[in-house]
């Protein structure tokens, strides 16, 4: 049995695409209901771009609100606004906006070192929360980005419905699938052994005659995108962009799902994104004041169980060193 | 565009003048806790909220404003204290991301916590009736209530830069902050000035959420904006720096304040501006020194 249980293990970590490809196809069966599921998927996302800048760049973002916000808004702007019937063209929008959106602030973030950079980072979301809240005529305001339309996926030659929760859990899990993938490749390369570089000892990768700032710009650009990506999804599964996408909380959310899942793990934001995601589908139908559980689950995971969930089963990183 | 008058324009200043009090009690106390400690506070907003719900509290029970203005500090100062010794310090050698993550975390309770206790709808603190009118300032009328905040702030100040410069703790706190490594191998236990500073850190906090409730209102997510704009000045004035909190503070309730005046909508806006500038031509800020405690 153990031996068994090991094998798995050994096999899920060699072939991390292909276990989460796996898991996946079968996992809305698995959940009470679809939706759940679909958001897990969105969030896992979410929380894949937030790791690899945090858990293997060792850069805390305090701000990806910003990214997926950006996302959210330029995927639904193009279908609401411009009104473009191209899912492909919103999808493309949303990934373009956040990585100009990423390299942008990301410029001016990668001024300054360590703590400073996660504040700043956060002050940048902000900003583009006010934009966004005063731009109503673009955005919708407070009262969020209204009348996305639900089109059908275009390929050449034919169609595909995405009305049915089940068809558009499978299209985001051909998407996220991608994007896993992509991840996966980023990591294995010579550019991915240089952000880990970073993450245990940056003054040691200059040393080694790597340009870090240019390394950490382009792992922050990588980044924004997931998270852009996981904002357009999101976008055409709520047809509504909330001004919330962009606010500080949703960053928040993203640090607590990654944490709790494990950062500096493969699979700690998806396991992470599901725990954070059924804790609060649980919690909040029996009290309001959920956010104060996760709050204080978040805290002792902090002080307790740096590592996460996922972390602490497969042993991962746990938060860059001081200096 | 309103109409410009002198008065008016001179109105704002002074409005915007003690909103900046607001912001440099916040930002010397992040910056004081910082400087020694290298721990960046989430939660500086929500014990901010925490000191006004407890003026309210404390209003409630002794009808005076003066004691709630002594006593909610001193209570919000006292759970600071809990926080650092029984939370905090379990992360000493640890990475600096740790205690921003769990102070967030920290500041998620404490916000539901109060909209548990006091309600989901704002209170209102009414300013004490001596200083309830307003004094003719030779040029305009200004409440008195604002004219109070402005001296009780610079009062403390005062008080803080004497406790720094001339007494004992005060020089080890410097010390501390300078190079921690050298002042433990003079023999000085710097876990309890940490315990201190991060209580008068807390304390100041406590004390800038008494102070505009009347002008504010007293309302559970009161703090979770101030506490960003908050990082925001440290960042203009220089982490670290103290006289950087109070330039940088001052300077950003005058960018607020006279915003506010000329396009009320960029008014959060500018903030983040002013501070995407003094990145670009100064990264340290204005007061700070480049590659400190990075």
């Amino acid at each position: 049995m153990r031996g068994a249980l090991r094998s798995t293990g050994d096999w899920v970590a060699t072939h991390p695409v292909a276990a989460f490809l796996i898991f996946f196809a079968i996992f809305p069966f698995l959940v009470p209901y679809r939706a759940l599921a679909t958001q897990v998927l969105i969030f896992g996302l979410f929380a894949l771009g937030f790791n690899l800048l945090y858990g293997y760049t060792g850069l805390l973002s305090f701000g990806h609100a910003a990214y997926y916000g950006l996302g959210a808004y330029g995927a639904g702007i193009l279908l609401a606004k411009l009104h473009v019937a191209s899912i492909w063209a919103a999808l493309g929008a949303g990934l373009c906006l956040a990585g100009l959106g990423g390299a942008v602030i990301g410029f001016f973030c990668l001024r300054r070192r360590g703590i400073y950079f996660a504040m700043l980072t956060l002050a940048f979301a902000q900003l583009l929360y006010f934009i966004g809240f005063h731009l109503a005529d673009w955005t919708g305001g407070d009262d969020g980005l209204r009348g996305i339309p639900q089109l059908k996926l275009g390929f050449p030659g034919f169609a595909v419905r995405l009305e049915s929760p089940i068809a558009f859990y499978y299209f985001c899990f051909v998407l996220v699938g991608l994007a896993v993938a992509i991840l996966k490749r980023i990591l294995d390369s010579p550019f991915g052994t240089v952000l880990q570089a970073i993450r245990e000892n940056s003054d040691r990768a200059v040393a080694c005659g790597y340009d870090i700032n240019r390394v950490k710009l382009l792992s922050f650009v990588f980044s924004a995108m997931f998270a852009g990506l996981a904002g357009a999804l999101d976008a055409l599964r709520l047809t509504v962009v909330p001004i919330e996408s962009l606010y500080w909380t949703t960053s928040g959310q993203v640090v607590m799902m990654t944490l709790l899942g494990g950062a500096g793990t493969f699979f700690g934001p998806f396991v992470g994104a599901a725990t954070y995601l059924v804790l609060e589908d649980r919690l909040s139908a029996f009290t309001e004041s959920w956010p104060l559980v996760i709050g204080a689950i978040f805290s002792a995971f902090v002080l307790f169980l740096p590592r996460g969930i996922w972390g602490t089963l497969i042993g991962g990183f746990h938060g860059r060193q001081s200096a | 565009m309103p109409d410009i008058t002198a008065s008016a324009l001179a109105a704002q200043v002074f409005t915007g003048l003690v909103l900046g009090m607001i912001f440099v009690l916040l930002a010397i106390g992040l910056s004081l806790i910082f400087g020694l400690m290298t721990v960046v506070n989430f939660a500086h907003g929500s014990l901010y909220m925490l000191g006004a719900y407890f003026g309210v509290f404390l209003f409630g029970y002794t009808k005076d404003f003066w004691i709630s203005l002594v006593v909610a500090p001193l209570m919000v100062g006292t759970l600071g204290l809990c926080i650092e010794r029984f939370l905090i310090r379990r992360l000493y050698g640890r990475s600096p991301d740790d205690p921003l993550l769990l102070t967030f975390g920290l500041s998620l309770i404490i916000v539901e916590a109060a909209r548990m206790i006091w309600g989901k709808i704002g209170l209102t603190l009414d300013p004490p009736r001596a200083l309830g009118g307003a004094v003719n300032l030779g040029f305009m009328n200004f409440p008195a209530y604002r004219l109070f905040v402005i001296v009780i702030t610079i009062g403390v100040l005062i008080g803080l830069w004497l406790f720094l410069e001339r007494t004992n703790v005060g020089l080890i706190i410097r010390a501390g902050s300078r190079d921690p490594l050298m002042v433990r191998a003079l023999g000085i236990d710097l876990s309890r000035i940490w315990l201190l500073v991060f209580g008068i850190g807390t304390a100041l906090a406590g004390l800038a959420g008494i102070l505009a409730g009347p002008m504010r209102g007293v309302y559970a997510e009161m703090g979770v904006t101030m506490v960003i704009e908050s990082f925001v000045v440290i960042v203009v004035g220089g982490m670290g720096s103290l006289v950087g909190a109070v330039v940088a503070g001052l300077l950003m309730g005058q960018v607020v304040g006279l915003t506010t005046f000329f396009a009320p909508k960029l008014a959060e806006i500018m903030v983040f501006i002013t501070m995407a500038v003094v990145l670009l031509v100064r990264p340290s800020g204005l007061f700070g020194e480049a590659g400190l405690l990075e």
